[in-house]
């Protein structure tokens, strides 16, 4: 194999969106059938990558070349999908068609109308072709997402592709499923398909992949062969460990913790009991006492955010409680969550935060609209000082009360969004992936107004996957699959965090975090023998699957 | 496709980026805020040249005959328009309404008319001064019934509203046998039919209904919340609003309005024709549309919507007026209609599906 050129091979790659650096200057190259791992941190550069191979973004500069020969030209779409194809979380196929129309989609041979029974039976020969066992003419909806995929590596491999890029491929399968994906991607990397892994889950790459790359803050940072890399170095270069925690730029003095108030044994704030989302998360018990920031720390699929809208109201849990300030808070119920005192910062903000088309004014001010004047009116003048107020103490960029919000930048729709879940001086603010999209400054600014908050005798949550978000946490707690697997009381390096966000069993990390992740525990067994939790028979084995896969 | 926004950049290109983004952004804020303040009047010139052109066109545009007929036909389809207008501010359709305007009376009639004698023969279940409170309990109970249909069934709405429109027309037909009612009691009939120092009565109540309905939405927070509401439901609901509760009632208020319609319409013609109502939806909604309120939601004032409406009914009357045969005034009103969503389309600047 080493005679063969390399299946993809990318050199200089720079890509600039506006003013930020996408890319810098990357490099890349996946051998003909090797199964090559591409990891780094959220906005390390791994999308904006994929994109350029696949055809989709024109890089600014840097080459491309597939099998030694150079890529086709930019929105030549055929010729990029003859070379690579990419199998997305996000499945691109039609879910109201037959498998054998996917297949075929837009390429049926032949002039006039379409023989569906010949068409079913090339279908029948190319998934046998790939040892992939689905019925041509059942519907594309009617499939397991793990058949799915077969599917679309099966399509893409009939365009002659001989690299396949697969986005997170695991988040949704089971352990069964995972299994038996690697073992067709292994068969498949035997007939000379190279493969390029990208995953949050770093037991996957090792127990899949030849080759592993890391890029952190869009550059390229390391490429060697999985078995002579430590699983420590590995997250350290994705973490870029060493460097001072305050060097990336965010976090500032005015964000750290400050350990003193929240060590005293105040009453909690918010305590949720026994709090469960069936296949979200499992039954969670926390608190969060006054002055206290919370973590919840978790990649993608790890339940956090799921926890975070449990606690606002934004979805009802299948059994346990929430108190805030010792009282009950009708769960499933964001205006009872409102009264109850708890400000929610919705994860999106162009999803759940702002209305657009309205002005500042009138989205900072929706959650206390009961408050603006008597009888049910919103008296304007006492709208805009309230809004003003709201402008002044965040230091939110406008030019004033009545500007529409859509012409603010990220970092400021933000803090109207944060304005809106302060408005009402809540006990408790619940902020999922409060920074996401903003630029460095306002991420300080940001987390500097959640710190305040709980310096004012609020609690905070945070939940994100963010190190710097977590930073000013007091405590962080560590989701994988739904569950806590560790807890961290503060001063954690990078390394350890991300290392139990990526789900990296505690026995490999240090002894220290080994304790934090047993002292969770309890919480589990709390709630076992509480009669109200139908589903808690199913959970342990949903805790095992995704380990069991994980060390298969 | 994610940019790597969240992890930390050298902080001088992104303070640079920011500074490049903010600038633009405010001034364009500005210039948007200045629009959005004129575009409420921006229909007040056309009114004014459409005024103009009747004026040359013919002599008696300018009578206050004329001008009265103008108006008081512009009360009924302002009701109609007004209904709309709430429903498609929090996001939904309802496009039943045009049935609404007629099967409301007719069943309200039907209750309190004597079960013989007449041409049409009711139950006289409950006295004649009832009727009008029964015609706007039928309209709210439309409303609440398109509600049920779709915020808790949770089928389509254009669907749903659409069975409801053919479905209430046949409903009407059915109670009446395809004949009008010409017995309408006069308490019924009172408002549709009254002058009020030289103005219809009609008109003052049409004036009432839209001011009410443009100080709810701007001073009170449950008018304000369909802002929100059609703006983005998920930021409504996260924020606290109770979304179903709220569309809930604008939907029967808006059945309401249609069914007061319908009582000044059987007031201005003295019957309820079979046909009632029949093909206003589209004047309806070209009038919204015209008024500057958006289709998606969230956009859009009373005040647009009332002079949406002027703006119809005038080149209607101007039409009639230069002698335009009434065989093609339906042509001139899709006409319209499409003239002004490709009008609105670029002047909002937004596609519309």
């Amino acid at each position: 194999m080493p005679a063969a050129p390399p299946a993809v091979r990318a050199d200089g790659v720079v890509k600039r969106f506006g003013p930020t650096l996408a890319l810098d200057g990357v490099h890349l190259e996946v051998a003909a059938g090797e199964a090559h791992a591409l990891v780094g941190r959220n906005g390390a550069g791994k999308s904006t990558l994929v994109s350029v191979l696949t055809g989709m973004e024109r890089p600014d500069t840097g080459t491309v070349a597939f099998s030694g020969e150079s890529a086709p030209s930019f929105g030549d779409t055929a010729a990029w999908r003859a070379r690579v194809a990419c199998v997305y979380q996000k499945l691109m196929i039609v879910p109201d068609l037959t498998v054998a129309e996917n297949l075929f989609l837009n390429r049926f041979t032949g002039t006039g109308a379409i023989n569906w029974r010949r068409l079913r039976a090339r279908a029948r020969e190319l998934l046998a072709a790939y040892g992939v066992e689905v019925d041509p003419s059942a519907r594309a909806k009617d499939l397991g997402v793990e058949q799915r995929q077969f599917v679309e590596i099966a399509r893409a491999l009939s365009f002659g592709a001989r690299l396949i890029i697969l986005d997170e491929p695991t988040a949704r399968l089971d352990a069964g499923g995972i299994d038996r994906l690697f073992d067709k991607l292994r068969e498949l990397q035997r007939q000379g398909v190279a493969f390029l892994f990208i995953s949050h889950h770093l037991q996957e790459v090792y127990e899949l992949c030849d080759t592993v790359t890391v890029f952190r803050d869009a550059r390229h940072i390391l490429t060697a062969p999985v078995s002579g890399l430590p699983k420590e170095d590995l997250v350290a270069a994705m973490t870029g460990e060493g460097a001072p925690p305050g060097a990336a730029g965010a976090a500032g003095a005015a964000a750290l913790p400050r350990q003193a108030t929240a060590a005293g044994g105040a009453e909690p704030v918010l305590r949720a009991r026994a709090l469960a989302v069936a296949g979200a998360y499992e039954p969670l018990d926390l608190a969060v006492r006054a002055g206290e920031v919370v973590g919840l720390a978790g990649a993608a699929a790890s339940g956090n955010t799921a926890i975070g809208e449990t606690l606002v109201g934004m979805r009802t849990p299948d059994g346990g409680r929430v108190e805030v300030r010792g009282t009950a808070v009708r769960t499933g119920s964001v205006p009872h969550a409102l009264e109850a005192g708890i400000g929610y910062v919705p994860e999106d903000r162009h999803e759940q935060g702002l209305v657009p088309g309205r002005s500042v004014a009138e989205n900072a001010t929706l959650t206390v609209a009961d408050q603006l004047g008597p009888y049910g009116t919103v008296l304007p003048s006492r709208t805009r000082r309230f809004a003003q107020r709201m402008i002044e103490s965040l230091d939110i960029k406008t030019s004033g009360p009545s500007q529409d919000v859509d012409g603010l930048s990220g970092g400021n729709q933000q803090k109207v969004v944060i304005a809106r879940a302060l408005a009402r001086d809540p006990g408790v603010l619940v902020a999922i992936k409060p920074t996401a999209g903003v630029d460095v400054k306002s991420k300080d600014a940001l987390l500097g107004v959640v710190r305040r908050v709980a310096e004012g005798g609020s609690g905070a949550v945070i939940v994100s996957d963010e190190l710097d978000d977590l930073r000013v946490c007091d405590r962080v707690l560590a989701l994988f699959h739904g569950r806590v697997v560790a807890e961290f009381a503060g001063g954690w390096s990078d390394r350890e965090l991300v290392a139990a966000m990526e789900g990296i069993e505690p026995e490999e990390r240090a002894p220290q975090q080994e304790q934090g992740g047993r002292q969770t525990q309890p919480a589990d067994s709390d709630t076992s023998d509480q009669p109200h939790q139908p589903e808690q028979p199913d959970e342990p084995d949903q805790r095992d699957q995704p380990e069991k896969g994980q060390q298969a | 496709m994610t940019r790597p926004t969240s992890t930390a950049p050298p902080a001088t290109a992104a303070e640079g980026g920011a500074a490049v983004e903010k600038k633009p952004q405010l001034q364009l804020g500005g210039v948007e805020i200045d629009l959005g303040r004129w575009r409420d009047f921006s229909l007040v010139p056309v009114i004014f040249v459409l005024g103009v052109i009747g004026f040359i066109v013919s002599p008696a545009f300018l009578t206050s005959d004329n001008l009265i007929g103008v108006v008081q036909q512009s009360t009924e389809l302002g009701l109609l328009v007004l209904a709309q207008a709430l429903i498609l501010i929090s996001g939904r359709m309802d496009l039943s309404l045009e049935s609404t305007i007629g099967v409301a009376p007719v069943i309200a009639l039907w209750l309190v008319l004597p079960a013989e004698g007449g041409r049409f023969t009711g139950i006289e279940l409950l006295p004649s001064g009832t009727s009008i409170i029964l015609c706007l309990l039928v309209g709210a109970a439309i409303g609440l019934f398109n509600g049920f249909l779709i915020l808790k069934l949770r089928v389509n709405g254009f669907i749903a509203t659409l069975g409801m429109l053919v479905m209430l027309r046949g409903l009407h037909e059915g109670i009446t046998g395809g004949k009008s009612i010409i017995e309408v009691p006069e308490s019924f009939a009172y408002l549709g039919k009254e002058s009020w120092l030289g103005v219809p009565a009609a008109v003052y109540v049409c004036l009432g209904l839209y001011a009410v309905g443009g100080l709810m939405l701007g001073y009170l927070r449950h008018g304000r919340a369909l802002y929100a509401i059609g703006g983005n439901p998920e930021a409504a609901r996260a924020a606290g609003i109770r979304v179903d509760r709220i569309t809930w009632i604008v939907l029967a208020i808006g059945g309401m309005l249609a069914a007061f319609a319908g009582v000044l319409y059987t007031g201005h013609y003295g019957s309820v024709s079979a046909g009632q109502g029949k093909d206003m939806i589209f004047q309806v909604f070209a009038a919204a549309v015209i008024g500057g309120i958006s289709l998606r939601g969230g956009r859009g004032t009373l005040f647009g919507a009332l002079t949406g409406v002027l703006t119809l009914q005038l080149v209607i009357n101007v039409m009639t007026l230069a002698g335009v045969p009434a065989e093609w005034t339906k042509f001139l009103n899709g006409a319209i209609i499409i003239v002004a969503l490709v009008i609105s389309r670029f002047v909002s600047g937004e596609k519309q599906d």
